[in-house]
């Protein structure tokens, strides 16, 4: 009988990892805690930087997995321990797995950016996060404000929820700013006569061709950039929200009427991981996210024997990088097996 | 007359004390601004002397407040205090007995043992012996909590004790020494010579078969005159100086004096009556949860009785007002710190030649949402909805962002620059003709309230919720739902402003009560009144208070403070609300319902006038 | 340099050379956050003084770090202190201590001089 694996968490990561193991001839049970495999991808209408439809890696993804693996969707895990070479596991729906490895893939969760009350989320009707902006997309609705008008200003707010220590993150999400400027280009398409700005601290443009639709934003589709940090925001009778933020380059304060205001969200640990850190006994950052054996060399192996990680669970992460790290911690596992 | 060359020491350094202390009693008293010496004098031959009195013996002699920290801690003082009063006393009646009414100088009761070692014929002999030793047990016991208090101070509920200077040590180790020494004289001379009681006697016999008693008697009298004068000569520069201090705290308090905007002869007072028991320490969120344990109450008054300046000290406290609470002497703390800061005005002069005057609008009730509540626009606009459901022809005075109302400026020691806002916003509010202010920050509250002398009343927004309610001008709907009430510092401890938060939340909200409640609220860690903390250090105080008040897993942690609400936003999985949202939350629109209004009997007059359209619907 | 009987106008360049930073590392020890600043701008866009004057935290640390100490005279007696901009913050700069501070060492510093 072939060695078992147990995946928690059926989104980019573990479905690659998934995909790997079955090939290399291991058992694999995928836990989901939501209704569907896929994770965030479900949400994505397209992909930075080359703005490729989110459902063509979800389909590559789906495609590879074995038919044998068992994936059980709407379940969480009650209780989990760590026997000396095997993992137990009870389900919510009562079954128990055990398993010779674990595969922690549990990923994010969006920040709530109903915490950063000061930009009014969910105060204001006007103001939206990237994730609401990328459902529009996906549901090829029509961009319009709560009032039914077509807007013609749009701000995009960098940074909510990232690299601030007023809502206890301190870290960056990395790939928000480009996502602002992937969104930046997409209401550009759609609204062409709609102004842009997008309000940012840094904007980091690290991986290729990142920097090329930064480029794109402002050379074909006008985008603008201001540097400065939003501070707070107003709601204007009309429904229209009033920004306060600091043009840093010119030096002076700066408001400005926006119909739309999109928060760029970041990402926060999942939820499950506080639970999993107790059951498994691993260890996490200061950030919440798992910290890995060993930051260069061990990213995928944990602290613990046959517990392995892949994906945004140690942090914030680019889809191509969390398939790479997917298929390093599926042929870590393997190595593991074979030797045990 | 009876006497002996040891008595010296002690009757110089009582005669030492008695000087030092009259001196200083009468500069203080002197240095009473003058509106205070008046009220002094009105006050001195009424009966609150005779609550003074009563004062005195309940917390200098008994100290009440200190068995209610902690039974042993009060124990100890009291064993200390009221016995030593005792044994005096009844050392005075003893000598006075025995020589049939004569005083005689003020060393002989207390040496009475030495002068008298065994008067077989005075007739009360074994009574008065018995009462001596057993008072004596009495005060042996508390120096030896005291002793032991050293050593661990936990036993006796203090986590951690002050940290003392030369003088107090020095002070300390005479009283130490005072009555151990007795104990030991009047052994030695009751084995020498005989008398003494179930203590003296018995001790007496015991170290005299195998100690010569004769030849040690009469060094450890020395030893104790000197013990005692030293510690009367250290006194008065120790913190023992609470002993005769606290007294006359308690007489210039109950005569209704109180600290003023700047250093006067009270703050002297109040300063030397602290005895630096470390209460305030523990009482600290900022060594209990920071673990800053330099910067507390007991510190900072005694920098400033004795002039070491140190600005950082004074601007590192939360101004929650918690040590005042607890003080067992009453000291008030917090305005003594807020003197300090207005001294030391750190920083440099504000220049606001740059403030125009505030644009004006004519309404009924002006609402200020303050500086924090901008940071917070769920509240604003919960605040907005529940005025307009109210038909009240309200001010939104700060809409577009205001002028600070000057209160953070006061609690960093900037007074001229608090005035100054203060004219820019009252000329405002004075212009607009309205007829009370409402606002839903308790420190601008408590700025408006205290500060303004506006001629207008000033609400804090619970307060006016209250109003509302009792009024039938708001109607709210109970939710099915559980809430801890958090009390902000300036409008808890700062305004005493308790009741109406909770009786509009009893009426929205099944209300679960944490341990540290109403006076005894924790600060959310947020305070503009702590300068220097780092906001790490302000998390880890967040963070304590948040577990304290979600102990009891409610639904939702509500507070009546934008500051506060921001504060706990950061550490809280709980949602945390402002009154106002949920009372916004749970409003029943009187736009879809109208109720008719029942006769309004008893409505306060103030309350009627904020609500014009409502009386005139009503005639 | 020989002298020529009148004097250019002064550089508008910052002398970075010649720029003390007195008043940096008096700061600097007084208020040590002030090394987290990241220039976001977020302290100056809620400022409730910067909406009535030319006035910005933000650019004020950096005229103190840069060691621009005239300007940073002329421009640090204008907060209100109220707090606001500590509450927005996202570094955690301890703002009202830092412009104390700031503060504090112009009244050292130039009394100094």
């Amino acid at each position: 009988m072939s060695k078992t694996v147990l995946i928690i968490g059926g989104g980019v990561a573990g479905l690659e990892a998934s995909g790997v193991l079955s090939k290399l001839g291991y058992t694999i049970t995928i836990v989901e805690a939501s209704d569907r495999i896929g994770g965030k991808l479900n949400r994505w209408a397209n992909l930075f930087p080359t703005q490729r439809p989110a459902e063509e890696v979800l389909n590559y993804l789906k495609f590879q997995l074995d038919p044998n693996t068992s994936i059980i969707t709407n379940t969480k895990i009650d209780d989990i321990s760590l026997g000396k070479t095997q993992v137990s596991a009870t389900l919510s729906n009562g079954n128990c797995i055990q398993a010779d490895a674990v595969l922690v893939s549990t990923g994010f969760e969006f920040f709530d950016a109903r915490k950063k009350e000061e930009y009014g989320y969910k105060i204001y009707e006007n103001v939206i996060t990237s994730v609401d902006l990328e459902q529009i997309f996906k549901d090829g609705k029509e961009l319009k404000t709560s009032q039914g008008k077509t807007p013609k200003r749009i701000g995009i707010i960098h940074c909510v929820g990232s690299r601030d220590e007023k809502v206890g993150n301190t870290y960056c999400s990395k790939v928000c700013c480009v996502t602002g400027v992937k969104q930046a280009i997409e209401i550009k398409e759609r609204i062409p006569s709609c102004e842009v700005f997008n309000f940012y601290m840094d904007l980091r443009m690290f991986d290729r061709h990142f920097e090329d639709i930064y480029k794109k934003a402002q050379v074909e589709h006008h985008v603008q950039f201001i540097r400065g940090r939003l501070s707070e925001a107003f709601e204007n009778p009309d429904g229209s929200v009033m920004i306060k933020v600091e043009d840093t380059l010119l030096g002076k304060p700066m408001k400005m009427n926006l119909d739309l205001v999109v928060l760029m969200v970041g990402f926060v640990p999942s939820s499950s991981s506080v639970f999993l850190k107790k059951g498994l006994q691993l260890e996490t950052g200061n950030d919440g996210f798992f910290t890995p054996a060993d930051e260069h060399y061990k990213t995928v192996c944990s602290n613990q024997k046959g517990v392995f990680f892949a994906g945004a669970c140690t942090g914030p992460k680019t889809i191509e990088n969390t398939i790479t790290e997917a298929r390093a911690a599926a042929l870590e596992i393997a190595t593991y097996l074979n030797q045990n | 007359m009876l006497f002996d060359w040891f008595v010296l020491p002690f009757t110089l350094g009582l005669a030492y004390l008695l000087v030092v202390v009259s001196v200083k009693f009468y500069c203080w008293i002197k240095a009473l601004p003058y509106s205070e010496k008046q009220k002094l004098k009105k006050a001195i031959f009424t009966t609150k002397s005779l609550i003074s009195f009563k004062e005195i013996v309940m917390e200098s002699l008994l100290h009440r407040k200190i068995f209610k920290v902690n039974p042993l801690l009060g124990y100890m003082h009291m064993s200390l205090a009221f016995g030593w009063l005792l044994l005096i006393l009844l050392g005075n009646l003893e000598s006075r007995v025995f020589n049939h009414g004569e005083m005689g100088p003020p060393y002989v009761p207390i040496f009475f043992r030495f002068f008298n070692p065994n008067p077989t014929a005075f007739a009360f002999h074994h009574q008065f012996s018995f009462i001596m030793d057993l008072v004596l047990v009495f005060v042996l016991s508390g120096v030896a909590l005291a002793y032991y208090k050293r050593l661990n101070s936990n036993t006796l509920g203090l986590k951690r004790i002050t940290k003392h200077i030369p003088a107090d040590m020095l002070a300390l180790t005479a009283l130490w020494f005072i009555f151990p020494l007795r104990l030991l004289a009047e052994s030695f001379t009751s084995g020498s010579l005989g008398g003494g009681s179930f203590l003296t006697a018995n001790l007496g016999n015991v170290l005299n078969s195998f100690l010569p008693s004769e030849i040690l008697y009469y060094p450890f009298w020395w030893a104790y005159s000197v013990s005692l004068g030293l510690f009367f000569v250290a006194l008065p520069y120790s913190r023992y100086m609470h002993i005769p201090t606290e007294m006359l705290l308690i007489f210039l308090k109950n005569a209704g004096i109180e600290e003023q905007n700047s250093h006067s002869g009270f703050t002297e007072v109040e300063l030397n009556a602290c005895s630096r028991c470390g209460i305030c320490i523990d009482t600290c969120q900022l060594s209990k949860a920071a673990g800053i344990n330099n910067v507390q109450s007991v510190y900072q008054l005694r920098d400033i009785r004795y002039d070491t300046q140190d600005l950082n000290r004074s601007l590192n406290c939360l101004m929650c007002g918690r040590c005042d609470t607890t003080c067992p002497v009453g000291i008030d703390i917090a305005g003594i710190r807020q003197i300090k800061r207005n001294e030391s005005a750190p920083g440099l002069a504000e220049n606001y030649t740059y403030i125009k005057p505030q644009p004006v609008q004519h309404a009924d009730v002006i609402y200020f949402a303050g500086c924090m509540t901008h940071l917070t626009p769920s509240i604003k606009k919960a605040m907005v909805n529940i005025f307009k459901n109210s038909d009240i022809n309200f001010w939104f005075m700060d809409e577009q962002g205001s002028l600070c109302c000057g209160r953070p400026q006061l609690l960093a020691g900037k007074n001229q620059e608090a005035k100054i806002l203060m004219q820019k916003n009252k000329m405002a509010i004075e212009q607009s003709q309205a007829k009370a202010l409402v606002t839903n920050c308790p420190i601008c509250y408590k700025m408006f309230h205290e500060e303004y002398k506006l001629d207008i009343p000033v609400y804090h927004h619970s307060q006016y919720f209250a109003g509302l309610l009792d009024n039938n001008l708001l109607e709210l709907n109970h939710l099915n739902t559980s809430a801890v009430y958090h009390d902000p510092c300036e409008l808890g401890r700062g305004s005493k402003v308790y009741k109406e938060p909770r009786q509009v939340l009893n009426s929205i909200v099944a209300l679960n009560q944490p341990n540290d409640d109403g006076e005894k609220a924790l600060c959310c860690g947020g305070s503009l009144g702590n300068v220097s903390i780092s906001s790490e250090q302000r998390t880890l105080v967040t963070k304590q208070a948040c577990d304290t008040l979600l102990q009891n897993q409610p639904e939702i942690l509500v507070t009546g403070c934008p500051l506060c609400k921001k504060t706990f936003q950061k550490v809280s999985d709980t949602p945390v609300l402002d009154l106002a949202e949920l009372v916004n939350n749970s409003l029943i629109s009187r736009k879809q319902k109208p109720k008719p209004l029942k006769k309004l009997e008893k409505i306060d007059q103030v309350l009627n006038s904020l609500v014009p359209n409502q009386t005139a619907d009503l005639e | 340099m020989p002298d020529f009987g009148y004097k250019i106008a002064k550089d508008r360049q910052i002398d970075y050379d010649e720029n003390k930073r007195l008043i940096f590392s008096e700061v600097a020890a007084w208020e040590p956050s002030i090394y987290r600043c990241i220039s976001c701008g977020t302290c100056a866009a809620t400022c409730s003084a910067g909406q009535y004057t030319d006035y910005s935290l933000r650019k004020l640390i950096l005229l103190v770090k840069r060691g621009e100490e005239q300007e940073v005279i002329t421009n640090v007696s204008k907060c209100l202190l109220c707090g606001k901009c500590q509450l927005a913050c996202p570094m955690g700069v301890n703002t009202r201590n830092l412009i104390l501070g700031i503060q504090n060492a112009v009244k050292k510093t130039t009394y100094a001089v």
